[in-house]
């Protein structure tokens, strides 16, 4: 089974937004990387299929330089090869054209199952996956929680809100968006980022000519629309201070 | 014409849609607004939509749409884009939204924006607000290229005031439209609830909750201790249930319970705007949370930045006091 998982590079969870000079963008110079963390999910479910099924894992990621790094941390996590369709505007880019990016290069690839995350930490459009899966023709669902395959007959669970799910059976290929949670997380041993060297990551041009679905305006740190009480001091000084804020102000003690 | 595509599940209306219909009234300006409900049978729902706000309600009615598949529900609305040429399509950004919406706008090449918070300007002009970065910053953005835009608003964004229901339901339309049965390739079976719950947090008159500052399940026994001491319940965000530290049904957020209690105290939860949206109508919020940037801060009332280790305990001593 062949089997592809799309992976993005975001800021860590970490980071403090600063915002580029035009503030339409931030400021990517000082900021630090991670893989999209719904994303290291399809991928961990792709490595778990690939040793029920056999086959192999192909990670595609569409952007910068600098995503080489997130693919080769991919790489040294199990997968087999990666795809980079690299280009500048990529890092910024909207869900349809990073999904036209990917497309293009994924088309003549022919896989049997397109795993992604269900949104990414950065943009969060939750859009990129399903708008693949219809650019490759091909079926999908989303928000899902445990895979099932057995010959072509692919049998997956589906979170709906409030505590619900749902089997959905259909046949490969099939593109699905994966949650957070669906499985235990494997780092890279030593011996699997000395492996990563040796793989290999395609890299594939841009087509040209793909339009912007919606620009980005302006970037700004929300306007708060509660007056916060920040309470400050040593711990035991706070905890009163708080304590008395909640009887005396609030009255919810 | 803006037109609202209503969310229904056996003939009950999804709140979400009426808060939806909030937003498509600031946005319309002077637009008429028509409203879609789809499903295999949906009931009385379209006569709670009121000739004061909506020009006409559509329905269709196909058993091929219950259960929901994303390909019948994009065939529906292409026909009913094609026929009543809206320049704007309103939905709410839920979980099936977020499943065909997308498969929707790439097939009929419009753009979507998901998950806005508020607008600015009205009509084809209009641009919205979005979180992005977890919520770290707020986008204005502006959709490119071919009407119909297909925009999402997120729950809870958009605040439903409880009006009399004193004017008459707006007119309806029953409109037929052929499913072709061999495109649907999903076979959904019933959904399901997987553990009867055993706690019901939306009723619970306090909360404590829990994020990734705990670091590790072993140290939950001073969440317990504090919750004890406040008498509250002990809830949590999504990765402590993924991690299996807490079962599921203690989680709170968009995929978990939507709660609005007396008190929320958020310990080292840095405020995802999934989790924001189940928490943020609780009365009174206490964040305490070592990152003075975390988004959790926005909503609260009280904020404590410091370690959640030292902070508690020194809770849990002042109110043993008593």
């Amino acid at each position: 089974m062949k089997i592809a998982v799309c992976i993005k590079q975001v800021p860590t969870r970490e980071w403090q937004p600063r915002l580029a000079e035009d503030k339409k963008w931030i400021q990517e110079q000082d900021v630090s990387y991670e893989m999209n963390e719904p994303d290291a999910y399809a991928l961990e479910e792709a490595l778990r299929l690939r040793e029920k099924h056999g086959g192999e894992v192909v990670v595609c990621s569409a952007g910068p330089s600098r995503v080489a790094k997130v693919l080769r941390e991919a790489l040294a996590r199990g997968a087999d090869r990666g795809l980079h369709i690299e280009a500048d505007r990529l890092g910024s880019a909207d869900a349809f054209v990073v999904a036209d990016a990917l497309a293009a290069a994924m088309k003549e690839e022919s896989f049997d199952l397109v795993l992604t995350g269900l949104q990414s930490d950065d943009q969060g459009h939750a859009q990129m996956g399903v708008i693949l899966a219809e650019k490759l023709s091909i079926p999908h669902s989303t928000i899902i929680m445990e895979v099932q395959i057995k010959d072509r007959e692919l049998r997956i669970k589906r979170e709906l809100e409030g505590g619900w799910f749902q089997w959905i059976s259909t046949d490969l290929p099939a593109l699905l968006t994966i949650q957070s949670g669906i499985n235990q997380l494997r780092y890279a041993t030593l011996k699997g980022i000395m492996a990563a060297k040796k793989k290999e990551i395609k890299k594939v041009p841009l087509p040209e000519g793909l339009q912007d679905s919606q620009v980005i305006l302006s970037l700004a740190v929300p306007v708060k629309s509660k007056k916060t009480r920040m309470i400050e001091g040593a711990p035991d000084k706070a905890a009163e201070e708080l304590v008395r804020c909640l009887k005396e102000e609030a009255r919810v003690l | 014409m803006i037109l609202v595509v209503a969310e229904q599940k056996n003939g009950k209306l999804n709140r979400a849609t009426l808060e939806t219909l909030v937003a498509t009234k600031q946005l319309s300006g002077d637009m008429p607004v028509k409203v879609l409900v789809l499903g295999g049978s949906v009931g009385d729902v379209p006569s709670e939509f009121m000739a004061s706000q909506v020009q006409e309600v559509l329905i269709v009615e196909d058993k091929l749409l219950d259960p929901y598949t994303s390909e019948a529900f994009v065939a529906v609305l292409q026909e009913i884009i094609e026929t009543e040429k809206p320049s704007i399509v309103a939905l709410s950004h839920t979980y099936q939204t977020r499943d065909f919406a997308p498969m929707l706008a790439a097939r009929i090449r419009s753009p979507l924006i998901t998950d806005i918070t508020a607008l600015k300007g009205t009509g084809n002009s209009a641009t919205y607000m979005r979180p992005m970065f977890q919520g770290k910053l707020v986008a204005e953005v502006s959709p490119q290229g071919e009407k119909p835009y297909l925009v999402s608003f997120q729950i809870g964004a958009f605040r439903v005031n409880e009006t009399a229901n004193d004017s008459t339901p707006a007119p309806s339309r029953k409109v037929n439209i052929e499913i072709n049965k061999a495109s649907i390739s999903m076979k959904p079976e019933q959904p399901f609830q997987e553990a009867k719950q055993a706690v019901d947090l939306t009723q619970a008159e306090r909360i404590v909750a829990v994020g990734r500052g705990i670091k590790s399940e072993e140290n939950l026994g001073i969440v317990e201790n504090l919750a004890k001491v406040v008498g509250a319940q002990v809830a949590a965000s999504r990765p402590i249930c993924d991690s299996g530290w807490l079962p599921m049904e203690r989680q709170i957020g968009s995929s978990g319970q939507t709660v609005g209690p007396k008190l929320y105290v958020a310990l080292g939860i840095s405020g995802a705007i999934q989790h924001l949206v189940g928490m943020k109508g609780s009365r009174t919020i206490v964040a305490i949370n070592k990152d003075p940037d975390a988004p959790i801060f926005e909503v609260a009332d009280y904020g404590i930045v410091g370690d959640l280790f030292d902070i508690v305990p020194a809770l849990v001593t002042e109110l043993e006091k008593d």
